[in-house]
This record gives structure tokens, sequence and C-alpha cells, in this order.
């Protein structure tokens, strides 16, 4: 996929390919140990999770449509071999059977971890997250719960992906008190990321940046880490402006900010991880700091999830706001095929708000 | 009074003492009908129309039509001109046969899989290389992936990749003909790994329930994607699932075109005289890839592929039949050939030199006007393009 995406729309590839530059090391815990560790990308690193799940934990198991050989984007490769076709199986193609058999399994007191091939075609499990798994525990007074269920989805753009293999529905997931919905940025930060949602006592959809699966690469240790959820992470400091996004937008507004700062604008990105329960704290102490907050995801506008950080943070900062919060995000259209470069949250239409937010 | 019988809201249920479980398998699976044998000799006839010279000759042409074009546009996706493409290869008949049972009054909602049947429609070659190239007389407005055909005028609802979605769909659309009293019905067509998704319950349950003139086609090519069908479903098939739903079914053999049309023609009859549903399953094999982001061999071996490919090769064995009928010959074979691949290459150059939709189009249909928020964002993004034309692609008139 990623091949003809760039041959099609060589324009986004630069930005992809300067994903690289993202490393972890602001993360300030297991991955201060990075130094000479191989380079991943962040398929290989997923991989590397679910392998490190599975070894750890006998009572964990791997399972989605076409997992077996590897899954459509190879994340699941090599897996059945290793663990045997009782942990790692295909299903039916099916996604309410895939979130119902899953719910069923980590009800049981085991780590069911669930491949849904595209998060565009999550919508057929969505009664089965919405209305289970999210209340599982809460319904049965903690008698139950099926927290050992993570629901593992490739989301976002692609270059070539039309309606269907396009989407970014986490806003969907963040209005559901229950689950937890997280989105790594960098093969680094996919893993242990993952490890901590596969070892977290509830249940969480993690969103998976498929145009970075193979584009993004970087060094990643090897061993067994967790990185904390519902914990941001400022990922560029800056004084002027408050940039929050997640998963693959971040690699755009870290270019818009490299842009900005040509210009004398100093910008802070924040990488927000998990989007529900969210960090408010630290986009706050940010706000706080600059005056000035933008928020961009691919995902329409219209009741996209920035819209409720920029309403938290006028509710917390609103004598402190200078400007009011700008949203550059995905247009309230379907996801189009030949439109996609005028649909997506580019780096200029973020330049552009930061400097109209900036000298409001 | 009857004490052997217990007489419930369901109906009347005869009592018995033995204890007995039925068993989850018949003794025979269900056979298959055929009206081929594999070298294209006609076994017997059973069939309540003739396929004559006029019809067969285009059933053929039709089928060689798919080929080719599937062989084309294949390779222009592998060479980067168009972004994705999927092959109906091996499932010629299938499309074709049960395309000419119908009439273009019956509406067909599609998998993916069945660009045959569009095409037997009458949907021209150029129409589907402007679909892949998503240009600007693209019914679609370039907004689908390519091979998400759709035809209003040909009667075929426009294709939707999420698995399944169209079944239930299909009992609507029928459930209207009824109402309408129309003499035609709809034709859905799945796979066999659609049959596990939620929605072919629901149809399939719909229909036999609101007895609606719908006939469900299964192309049971064994594979969806890498998944093989004994991970898919235990049953004997998706025939057997009928039964259960209250719907008459048959099991043929979907390598061979008469036996496809003759079910076809009878399934459709059944549908609009008795307005009920009726269930097809099609046995056959995926010859192709899943599409072009697939490798089959990575989960499939290359015998199976080639003994699928050459000794049941459904276009080989109808072209037997009808040369053995003396309607066609090596002559008008070659003819043929060379006359269709130029057309699809020219198609494909037109397509190709075709500009792209106007930006209009990413904002129109989302709803029936356009409201005020896509209003507004139509403006900014206009302005935007104005300050970065370099970001935008150069196809798409502004
Ligand atoms: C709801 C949904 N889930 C998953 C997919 C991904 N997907 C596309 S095709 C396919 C396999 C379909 O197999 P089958 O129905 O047998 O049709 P075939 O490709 O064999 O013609 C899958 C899993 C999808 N399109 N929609
Ligand atoms: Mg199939």
């Amino acid at each position: 996929m990623a091949t003809t995406a760039a041959r099609r729309f060589g324009r986004r590839l630069v930005p992809s390919v300067s994903r690289r530059r993202f490393s972890s090391s602001a993360a300030g815990d297991a991955l201060q140990r990075t130094q000479n560790h191989p380079s991943l990308n962040l398929c290989s690193a997923i991989n590397q999770a679910l392998h490190i799940a599975l070894d750890t934990d006998p009572r964990s198991y791997v399972f989605g449509e076409d997992v077996s050989f590897g899954g459509v984007f190879r994340c699941t490769l090599g897996l059945a071999d290793q663990f045997g076709k009782a942990r790692v199986f295909n299903t039916p193609l099916c996604e309410q059977g895939i979130v119902g058999f899953g719910i069923g399994l980590a009800a049981m007191g085991n780590r069911a971890v669930a491949e849904i091939q595209f998060a565009d075609y999550i919508f057929p499990a969505f009664d089965q997250i919405v209305n289970e798994a999210a209340k599982f525990r809460y319904r049965s007074g903690n008698q139950f719960n099926c927290g050992g269920l993570t629901i593992r989805a490739p989301y976002g753009a692609v270059g070539h992906g039309g309606h269907y293999h396009s989407q970014s529905p986490e806003a969907f997931f963040c209005h559901v008190p229950g689950i937890k919905v997280v989105i790594p940025r960098s093969p680094s930060q996919a893993k242990g990321l993952l490890l901590s949602c596969i070892r977290d006592p509830n249940p969480i959809v993690f969103f998976e940046p498929k145009w970075l699966y193979r584009l993004a690469v970087e060094e990643v240790p090897e061993h067994d880490y967790m990185l904390p959820l519902s914990e941001a992470e400022v990922i560029r400091e800056g004084v002027d402006i408050t940039l929050v996004g997640w998963g693959a937008q971040l690699s755009i507004m870290e270019e818009a900010c490299l842009d900005a700062e040509k210009d004398g604008i100093s910008c802070e990105l924040i990488d927000l991880k998990t989007l529900l329960p969210w960090d408010k704290e630290t986009v706050e102490a940010s706000v706080r700091k600059t005056g000035r907050l933008l928020i961009s995801h691919e995902a329409p506008v219209t009741g996209g999830f920035g819209a409720e950080i920029s309403a938290s943070i006028v509710e917390r900062c609103f004598l402190r706001l200078e400007a009011p919060v700008a949203r550059i995000c995905g247009l309230d259209t379907p996801f189009p095929l030949v439109f996609e470069p005028f649909y997506l949250p580019t780096k200029n239409k973020i330049l552009d708000a930061i400097k109209s937010t900036v000298n409001y | 009074m009857d004490l052997q019988v217990l007489d419930f809201p369901g109906g009347k249920v005869a009592f018995t003492s033995k204890m007995q479980f039925i068993s989850e398998t018949s003794e025979k699976r269900v056979p298959c009908y055929r009206v081929l044998d594999d070298y294209g000799q006609q076994i017997e006839y059973d069939c309540s129309a003739q396929v004559n010279e006029e019809l067969a000759v285009k059933m053929y042409t039709d089928m060689v039509t798919l080929q080719i074009m599937d062989a084309i546009f294949y390779e222009a996706q592998r060479q980067g001109r168009i972004s994705f493409y999927l092959t109906s290869m091996g499932e010629e008949a299938i499309n074709i046969a049960s395309a000419a049972a119908l009439t273009n009054d019956d509406i067909v909602l599609p998998q993916y899989r069945e660009q045959g049947v569009l095409l037997w429609r009458g949907f021209t070659v150029q129409e589907f290389a402007n679909q892949c190239f998503g240009n600007k007389v693209d019914y679609g407005k370039g907004r689908q992936m390519p091979i998400h055909y759709g035809s209003n005028k040909h009667n075929y609802f426009t294709v939707s990749s999420p698995i399944g979605t169209q079944l239930p769909q299909a009992v609507g659309a029928a459930y209207s003909l009824k109402m309408d009293k129309k003499s035609a019905c709809v034709a859905a067509y799945f796979g066999d790994g659609g049959t596990s998704e939620g929605d072919f319950h629901a149809g399939l349950n719909f229909a036999a329930v609101m007895e609606a003139p719908v006939i469900f086609f299964c192309r049971n090519n064994g594979w969806a994607i890498s998944t093989h069908t004994r991970e898919q479903f235990r049953s004997d098939g998706i025939v057997v699932r009928g039964q259960a739903y209250g719907i008459r079914s048959i099991r043929v053999d979907g390598n061979d075109a008469l036996a496809v049309y003759s079910a076809v023609r009878e399934a459709r009859e059944m549908a609009i005289k008795d307005q009920r549903p009726i269930l097809i399953e099609a046995l056959t094999y995926r010859v192709g890839h899943h599409s072009t982001s697939d490798d089959s061999t990575k989960y499939r071996s290359m015998d199976e592929i080639e003994y699928w490919k050459m000794s049941r090769n459904p276009v080989n064995r109808f072209r037997k039949w009808v040369e053995r009928n003396m309607w066609w010959d090596d002559k008008r074979e070659v003819e043929l050939r060379n006359d269709i691949r130029n057309q699809v290459l020219r198609a494909i150059q037109t397509a190709e030199k075709c500009e792209k939709p106007p930006l209009s189009d990413l904002f129109r249909d989302v709803y029936d006007t356009l409201p005020s928020n896509l209003h507004e964002q139509e403006s900014q993004l206009r302005e935007t393009i104005k300050s970065y034309p370099k970001d935008y692609p150069l196809d798409v008139p502004v």
C-alpha cells in the first residue's frame, strides 16, 4: 500500500518519512534505555509487542480475520507458528463475533487481543463494544469484567483508501464510558502502549496508524516495556501556542511547528496518546503557559474529539486564552478517494491556523 | 384429537419418545447441480430454458471480455496507473450466466466480485475504466476506490466495501418490488466469507418472513482472503442454511455456465411467481489473488490454483460446449480476443487522459443540498488552495 501511496501523493511522503525523527526519548522512563536498539517499523513493533504478550502470559490469545497467516498488514506474522493455532487463530468474517468472543474470553480471566482488519469495519461490533464491553463491569457491580480485552484496528488515511480504508472513528468510542481509547504515534510508542493496553484491566480500543506501518522506523528496545496510559507527552516544547494531536497526524503537525519556527513562532506539541480517559492536566498546563491551543485530527471536524478537548480547555483556561481554540481536521464529508489531498488537515492548513491564532 | 401432537403457537409438532439429536451433518452432502461435464459435454439437460446460439455466443463473448478486462486492468494496477484492482478470475461463468438468466428489470445488489453482471447489462469497458481511474465521467465522481461500480440505469446498486451489508438491503428492495407488484426480483450476491456476518442472518430471515422476491446468490469460492472455508463455517456449505430459515435452496457447479443459467432462471421464476426468496450456492474457486493488495501463494498451494485455473476453467468448459454446437471456432476466437484487447487498452488510455472530477464534487452529495458547514469548508479550502497551490494535485480542476 505504501508504495502506491508514495507514487500517487509524493508530497505527503516527505512528512511521512520524516516521522523517523520522532524519538521517544522524552518519555523519561523505560525508553531512556533506547541507545543502540534495532530499528523497527511500526508493524514489526506491534508484532514484537504481541509476541511478548503471548510469551509472558499463557492465558493470552490473538485472533481476528486473516490473523493466522500474518494478517493483511503482516502485524501478526509468525505468531501462529510460534504459539500454536489454539492461541493465535483466524476467526470467521464477523466483527460482532470477534468482539463478542473476545469479551467472553476476557470475562473468564484471559487476555484477548482481537484484531479488526480495518477500523472502517469495526461498526458491526459497535453494539458489543458500546453496550457490552464498556458496561460489563459497571452493570454487574464489578462481579464481572472483560478488562482483558484489547481491540486492535488499523485506522486513518493511506493515500488511496477511499471511504472504507481510511476512516478515523476514534470519536465514536471516546463517547463511551467504560472503554479506553489509545493511539500510538511511532514504533517504540506502539510497542510500549500496546503492551500496557493488553495488560490493563479495562477493555481498550487501540487504533494503529496504518500509514506508518512501514513508513515510520525508529529504534525500539527489544525488552518487555510498558508506557503509561492516560498520560500525554510534550514531544516538542514551545511558548507561543500548544498543538494537540495523536497518531499519524502528529508528524504533519510537527512539520507545521518547524515551519512556524522559521517565522519566529515557538510551538509546543503534545501527543495525547490516550484519548479516553485523557490527560487534561498536561494539556491545561501547556495552554496556561502558551495561552493558545490548536487541535488537529484526520476525522471530520464536527463531533470530532477535538471538540471535547476544546470545550474542556475553554472551561479550565478561559481567562488565560488569548485566541479562540483552533481545530484543523478532516472535512465534514465521507473520506474521498480522488479528493484525499483536499480533505486532509495538511501542514499548510495547520501552519495558517498557527499564524492566525498567534496573531489573533 | 391427536394426542401424539403438540399444538403450540408455532404450529403442530409430533411427539416422539425416542431421544434423538439431529445430526450436525446429513449422511450425504448436498449434491451439486451441473449440466456440462468437465469436457463441455452436456450430461443431461434438466432445465426449463434452452440456451440458443445467439444467447450462448453472447454469454461466451462476455466471459472472454470479462477475462481480458480483468487481466489488463490488473496489469494497469501493477504499473501504478490505477490504485487498486480485483479480478473475477475463475468466476466468469457465475458472473455472466447468472446475469444472463435475470432480466434488466431485476435489481442487483453486488458484493464486489460481480463486475461481469454489470458487463452483461451493457456497462461498457470504457465505463469500467472511468470508475477505476476515478475521472470526471465516473458515475461515482472519483470518490470510491476502483471496482466500486454502480449504475442506476443498469439497476445495479453501487458496491460498498463493508461485507454483507447489501443482504438485508436486498430484502427491502425486494419488498418494494412486491408491493409494486412488479414482475421482477432482486439478486443479491455475496461470498462464502460474507455468510459469517450478522447481516447475512438478518437478510435471510427477513426475506423468509417478508416473503420477498429475492435471490441470494452465494459465490462459495473456497477462500475469504486467506481464510479457508473450513475456518469460516462447519456446515455443509451455504446451501443447507436455507432450510433453517425456511428458504428454498440449490447448490450448483459455479464453473458450469449452463447449470448456473438454468438454476438462476428457475429461481427467478419461483421468486416472482411464488413471492419467495431463493438461496443459490455456487461452488467455485477464486483463481486470482484476493486483490492487488494480496499474494495468495502465502496461504495456498500453487497446485491448487493451477488445478482450478486449468482443469476446472469455466470459460474453457463453456467454449467446448459452444464449439461442439458448431457455434464457435478458432478464427472467431482469435478475432474476438484481439478485438476486446484493443477495446480495453483504448478504454484505459481514454480514461487515464480524462481529467478528475471538479473540486466541488468533494462537497456535493453528502446531503441532497449543501449545508452551511460544507459551504463554509468549501470556501475555506479554496482560500487555502490559492495560498498553497503546490499542495494539491494538478489533475483535479479547482
Ligand atoms: C465488514 C468487513 N470486514 C472485513 C472486510 C475486509 N475484507 C474484504 S474482502 C474480505 C473477504 C471476503 O471474502 P468472501 O466473502 O468469501 O468474498 P471473495 O473475496 O472470496 O469473493 C474481507 C475480510 C470488509 N470488507 N468488510
Ligand atoms: Mg470467498
